[in-house]
């Protein structure tokens, strides 16, 4: 890219660097409009076809601004299949595993973050390497595993399967937020009379509680979009909201309008959660990295 | 880590000392809150035995399976499951089909990888040079794509690229001398994949972005400055300056892309209604296959492992950027 030598206008940078002529900004501006237009379209599209009348949706020269308002494709969509009955299972198996993952998980961040043992490093690799384990590649024991514990189409079975990404990801995420936290102020408590346990309930816990909100969300948001394991675990009558979306066919082919209709009701509480933590996250997942 | 050395002004670090001799105590302790020996442990007791019953364990077993003879009569215990050695895996290796399906998939990854790094570069940087309500825009779309479940974009793109009334038929149409009017995007193998490349690198680039926003803020503004003034044009800076300092988390964003790119799965299962064609198959989408629709749970369990294998390396190289990471306490 042939740039405009301009000094970057990050954040952080004092207001007394001189103005910079606003013509090589318009430039920048209006590449930055582009990408704005290109990577929003697919949503707006999702958004745009779920709310103009069904018939609009098969014309040849579709318009590019919404045609009317309804919400019929909503109405279609929730009556083509039963949609409450798989958000229902969604949430209970979503809730689940993140209550556990946060319980668990925080313990063993504790371990590994404010204790000195053998083996710490080996268990830090191994949760690691764990994270590293490409999901789609244990399908196959995994389905064999539950079919042995009679755990195969059960929703107990699919939270235990969920663990396998949710724990590594609360563990290390969980750590991150305690490393952050000085000792220091654990050892003040501790000075002044606090046991340990007391010291952790009293100080490092309330500063904790921000950090485990973030990591419960993006772990609700993970066990939630999870496709492959809910449709090779769970039976047609038993599936969760991502595979009824994946599902989303009729006896006449892909009805698209409800389809996208049932997208954005997929989408948006889920895009609203991300927002709420995702520069929470960002911050505790890239904590350190620069410093390398 | 020594950023642009030939530009820094005067504040030189000190060269690195001999460390000083340790001081003679049998068992160096770390200078760490450290409870009772057995605490720790029991902290991790339940993490450690949730993960072996559902990772260790598979994992032992997918070695196994994959060693053995697994079908349907196996699967329902009509037939023991007999030790064949490697004979799944000589069945596999030796399938010209396989080796293609390999090929399709490394060249798929890499592609991927390769467009998610350099876009993703590309719009950080075009971000620290807009103004504020530019760039308000741009991360709220960044992140509503980062947050779209997988599924569904994977949906709202079939809907995109739908051959009679999608609505990217009917827009490239309009550029003089194209005419895509009912053109099928998924019946050749290629362009299909380059769809569902498309999908992947749209719902990966925002993590890229916002991860590279964060640590350009790291690149400290002098050092830029005194490229600028050694005479280095914004390729050099860019070249000498930037990436240097951003090299650790560009290390682990491609080792992690390379990693989520292998695993593709639900995108191409769900682009092709269930059931990917011959020339659609990936590692993953081949492996499913297998094992649940020829029920050759075996095979399809050689094939997973085959998989993990080929990204052992990648593995590698991202865990020892995270150590470095994780032990700077």
């Amino acid at each position: 890219m042939d740039a405009v030598a301009t000094a970057g206008s990050g954040a952080g940078r004092g207001r007394g660097s001189t103005p910079r002529p606003r013509r090589s900004k318009l430039g920048w501006n209006l590449l930055g409009l582009l990408v704005f237009l290109t990577a929003g379209f697919p949503v707006y599209w999702m958004l745009n076809t779920a709310i103009k009348p069904a018939k609009d949706t098969i014309d040849p020269d579709p318009s590019l601004l919404p045609t009317g308002f309804t919400l019929d494709n909503f109405r279609r969509a929730l009556a083509i299949a039963d949609f409450w009955g798989p958000v229902g299972r969604s949430l209970i198996v979503s809730l689940t595993v993140v209550a556990i993952g946060i319980v668990v998980g925080m313990l063993a961040a504790l371990a590994i973050s404010r204790f000195a043992f053998r083996g710490r490093k080996i268990v830090i690799v191994g949760i690691l390497a764990v994270q590293m384990v490409p999901l789609v590649a244990m399908i196959i024991p995994i389905f064999l595993l539950l079919n042995d514990l009679e755990q195969y189409d059960k929703l107990s079975g699919l939270i235990i399967t969920y663990l396998t990404f949710i724990l590594p990801f609360t563990v290390w995420t969980l750590r991150g937020f305690i490393v952050n936290i000085p000792k220091e102020l654990e050892e003040a408590a501790m000075v002044d009379g606090c046991s340990r346990t007391g010291a952790f309930i009293r100080v490092v816990f309330p500063l904790l509680a921000p950090g485990m909100v973030a990591t419960s969300v993006y772990g609700f948001i993970q066990a939630w979009n999870e496709y492959l394991y809910a449709l090779m675990l769970l039976s047609q009558k038993n599936q969760t909201a991502t595979v009824w979306l994946g599902n989303f066919t009729t006896k006449h082919g892909t009805e698209y309008a409800p389809m996208m209709a049932g997208a954005t009701m997929m989408a948006v509480p889920i895009v609203v959660l991300f927002l709420l933590v995702q520069r929470k996250m960002a911050a505790g997942l890239t904590a350190g990295a620069v410093k390398g | 880590m020594s950023a642009a050395d030939t530009t820094t002004p005067a504040k030189v670090p000190p060269p690195r000392q001999a460390p000083p001799p340790a001081p003679v105590t049998k068992y160096p302790r770390r200078a760490r809150t450290s409870g009772g020996s057995a605490t720790p442990w029991l902290l991790l007791a339940p993490c450690l035995l949730i993960l072996a019953l559902v990772l260790g364990y598979p994992l032992v077993r997918l070695v196994t399976l994959s060693l053995q003879k697994f079908g349907q009569s196996q699967l329902w215990g009509f037939q023991p499951a007999d030790w064949v050695g490697f004979d799944n895996f000589s069945g596999v290796l030796g399938d010209g089909e396989f080796w293609q399906v390999v090929v399709r998939t490394i060249v798929f990854a890499a592609g991927s990888v390769v467009f998610t790094m350099v876009l993703g570069m590309l719009i950080a940087l075009l971000l620290q040079r807009v103004s504020g309500w530019v760039k308000t825009l741009v991360n709220i779309v960044l992140v509503a794509s980062w947050g779209m479940p997988i599924i569904v974009a994977t949906t709202v793109f079939k809907w995109l690229f739908d051959a009679d009334y999608g609505i990217l038929n009917a827009l490239l149409s309009k550029l003089p001398g194209v005419d895509l009017i009912g053109h099928n995007w998924f019946a050749s193998g290629p362009q299909g994949l380059a769809v569902i490349m498309l999908l992947v690198v749209w719902g990966a680039v925002p993590f890229v972005v916002i991860t590279l926003s964060a640590g350009l803020t790291q690149v400290p503004a002098e050092l830029e400055e005194a490229a600028r003034l050694d005479g280095a044009g914004s390729w050099g800076v860019f070249r000498h300056v930037t990436l240097p300092i951003l090299k650790p988390i560009i290390v682990m964003l491609t080792t992690l892309s390379v990693i989520w790119d292998m695993g593709v799965f639900p995108q191409v299962f769900v682009m092709r209604n269930g059931h990917p064609e011959q020339e659609f198959q990936l590692l993953t989408t081949y492996s499913y296959d297998r094992a649940f629709v020829v029920n050759d749970y075996a095979q399809g369990s050689a094939i997973a492992l085959i998989t993990v294998v080929l990204m052992l390396g990648v593995v590698a190289v991202y865990m020892r950027q995270m150590l470095k990471i994780g032990e700077v306490e």
